[in-house]
């Protein structure tokens, strides 16, 4: 009996192991997914946590519910993995279990302890993250008292998680604090490491025409050196400070703890990964994917997704003793929430940024790619269902994991 | 590819300025791109970044993030940004001749 092994099940996670557990002979191999969380977590929703238009129940479930029979869940943190020995050895139990291939899906997560100051007397009082539920939950209540003043949005340094979250909460605290009739009171402040609002020239232009409509503020370039809670300010490495009565921070991002200790990790934990295959680049039975490899595409759902149809073939592949195909080409796909009930839609790869046009059918749509529209935000809030119902229940969803220029202008 | 004459040489750049071919790169060039970037002289301190980031290129094959840099050259994030101010980590891998550093998505 043979072990195919996957370490973490959110979205990557339960992914593979759903699709792997359906494409091998069950009398050969035995498919095992460890976790150390019971909870499963639809991240992109934390979003709308802070502005009271999600609640815990849509964001949360189980992971039990998204995994068949046909796979052994275990609930356990992990001790160590030992690639030399194929060996994974978990905390619970002080259980070992050896692996024929070990899939890497362990995800990234905030780090707020890596920013001198950011987790002094503030935290949580005057200074949150939203990308934890606890983060989310505790900045709504603290904005359903709030009656105004400078909101700083500050992220730490890149990578993060979902590269266009600071902008869409930015967007969305615009249209919230309009409707509750304070906008005129609240001072919104982008503070970002970038030299713009996103990375690519076309993209960045766009969504920094939609900040600048909104009386949002830039601050580029600044790379977070500490935060004096005592005194509310922010200060860069290069000693620029900036005053907030309220610091919205996007903490490092860092791989798993796990994969420090295993000596797996780059400077922030994510594992070095062939960006074609999602092989590890050290071990050849070892795959990465979803947040926790170190491929320079966007730490999002929708690239997991996008990945897992070239990771089964790639491991296929292996198995049978053939070469890898490779394939994956860095797709990703984004809905970028812009408040008042619309939403922009980049679609974008390794090779090609973000361009105007339509997706995902040339020239029809529905959707529209760098613009705002009211269809986009509809396929946003849809984009819940789909997850919780087909693509954490292994139904395919309906749209091509390969990246493509039609129905893009140039 | 477009190419570039600097310090009496001709080398391999891509359409932000950053050198594609690391093998092509010379201290002249480095101390010629460093004026470009607004720093007037390159001190020990500077090289000492700048020999670490080709060494860890050379070894990973990629341009070396902040992060790299200050855990493995020892300089601290605060001296790095007094070094090369703004973006350290692109101010550095143009310097030293290497491809632009691979930025979040």
């Amino acid at each position: 009996m043979k072990t195919f092994l996957i370490l973490g099940a959110g979205t990557a996670g339960t992914m593979i192991a759903r699709k792997m557990a359906g494409k091998l002979d069950s009398h050969d191999w035995k498919v095992i997914l460890v976790d150390k969380d019971e909870k499963h977590y639809y991240q992109p929703g934390f979003l709308f946590i802070p502005f009271g238009w999600y609640k815990a129940e849509d964001v949360i479930k189980t992971k039990q519910e998204f995994i068949p029979g046909n796979i052994e869940f275990i609930l356990s943190d992990i001790e160590m993995i030992e690639p030399a020995a194929n060996k994974v050895k978990l905390t619970k139990d002080n259980r070992e279990i050896a692996y024929d291939y070990l899939v890497i899906a362990t995800g990234a997560s905030i780090h707020p302890e890596e920013t001198e100051g950011l987790q002094g007397a503030g935290w949580h009082k005057n200074i949150f993250d939203f990308y934890t539920y606890e983060g989310a939950a505790a900045l709504h209540s603290f904005l359903d008292k709030w009656e105004g003043g400078r909101l700083v949005m500050n992220v730490v340094e890149n990578p993060i998680k979902c590269p266009v979250a600071p902008l869409e909460f930015l967007f969305l605290a615009d249209d919230y604090f309009t409707r509750k009739g304070i906008r005129n009171k609240v001072e919104l402040v982008y503070a970002t490491p970038l030299t713009g609002a996103f990375t690519k020239p076309k993209s960045a232009r766009a969504l920094g025409d939609i900040l600048a409509s909104k009386n949002i503020l830039m601050e580029t370039e600044f790379n977070t050196g500490e935060v004096d809670s005592g005194k509310n300010i922010l200060r860069s490495f290069d000693e620029r400070e900036i005053p907030y009565d309220l610091l919205i921070s996007i903490p490092t991002n860092k791989g798993a703890d796990v994969i420090g200790r295993s000596g797996l990790g780059d400077a922030l934990n994510f594992v070095p990964t062939d960006k074609f295959t999602l092989q590890s680049k050290d071990w050849p039975n070892i795959w990465v994917m979803g947040d926790a490899t170190n491929i320079p595409a966007s730490k999002a759902g929708a690239v997991a997704h996008f990945e897992l149809e070239f990771v089964v073939e790639n491991i296929l592949a292996h198995m049978a003793g053939k070469n890898l195909p490779g394939g994956f080409d860095g797709h990703a796909s984004c809905y970028i929430e812009s408040g008042f009930g619309k939403a922009v839609l980049i679609d974008f790869s390794y090779d090609v940024e973000p361009l105007p046009g339509k997706y995902p059918l040339p020239g029809i749509g529905p959707f529209s790619l760098l613009k705002q529209t009211t269809i986009n935000h509809w396929g946003k809030l849809f984009f819940r269902y789909m997850y919780w119902y087909m693509m954490m229940k292994g139904i395919d969803v309906p749209l091509p994991s390969a990246f493509s220029l039609a129905g893009k202008e140039q | 590819m477009a190419t570039k004459t600097i310090a009496g040489k001709t080398v391999q750049v891509n359409d932000e300025g950053f050198m594609t071919n690391p093998a092509e790169w010379t201290k002249e060039i480095a101390i010629e791109m460093a004026r470009e970037e607004g720093i007037e002289s390159l001190t020990d301190a500077h090289w000492k970044v700048i020999d670490y980031a080709r060494q860890s290129a050379a070894s990973s094959g990629a341009s070396p993030t902040l992060r790299t840099i200050t855990t493995g050259s020892g300089v601290s994030t605060k001296d790095l940004f007094a070094l090369f101010p703004k973006g350290p980590a692109k101010k550095v891998a143009k310097i030293a001749g290497l491809g632009k550093p691979e930025g979040c998505v």
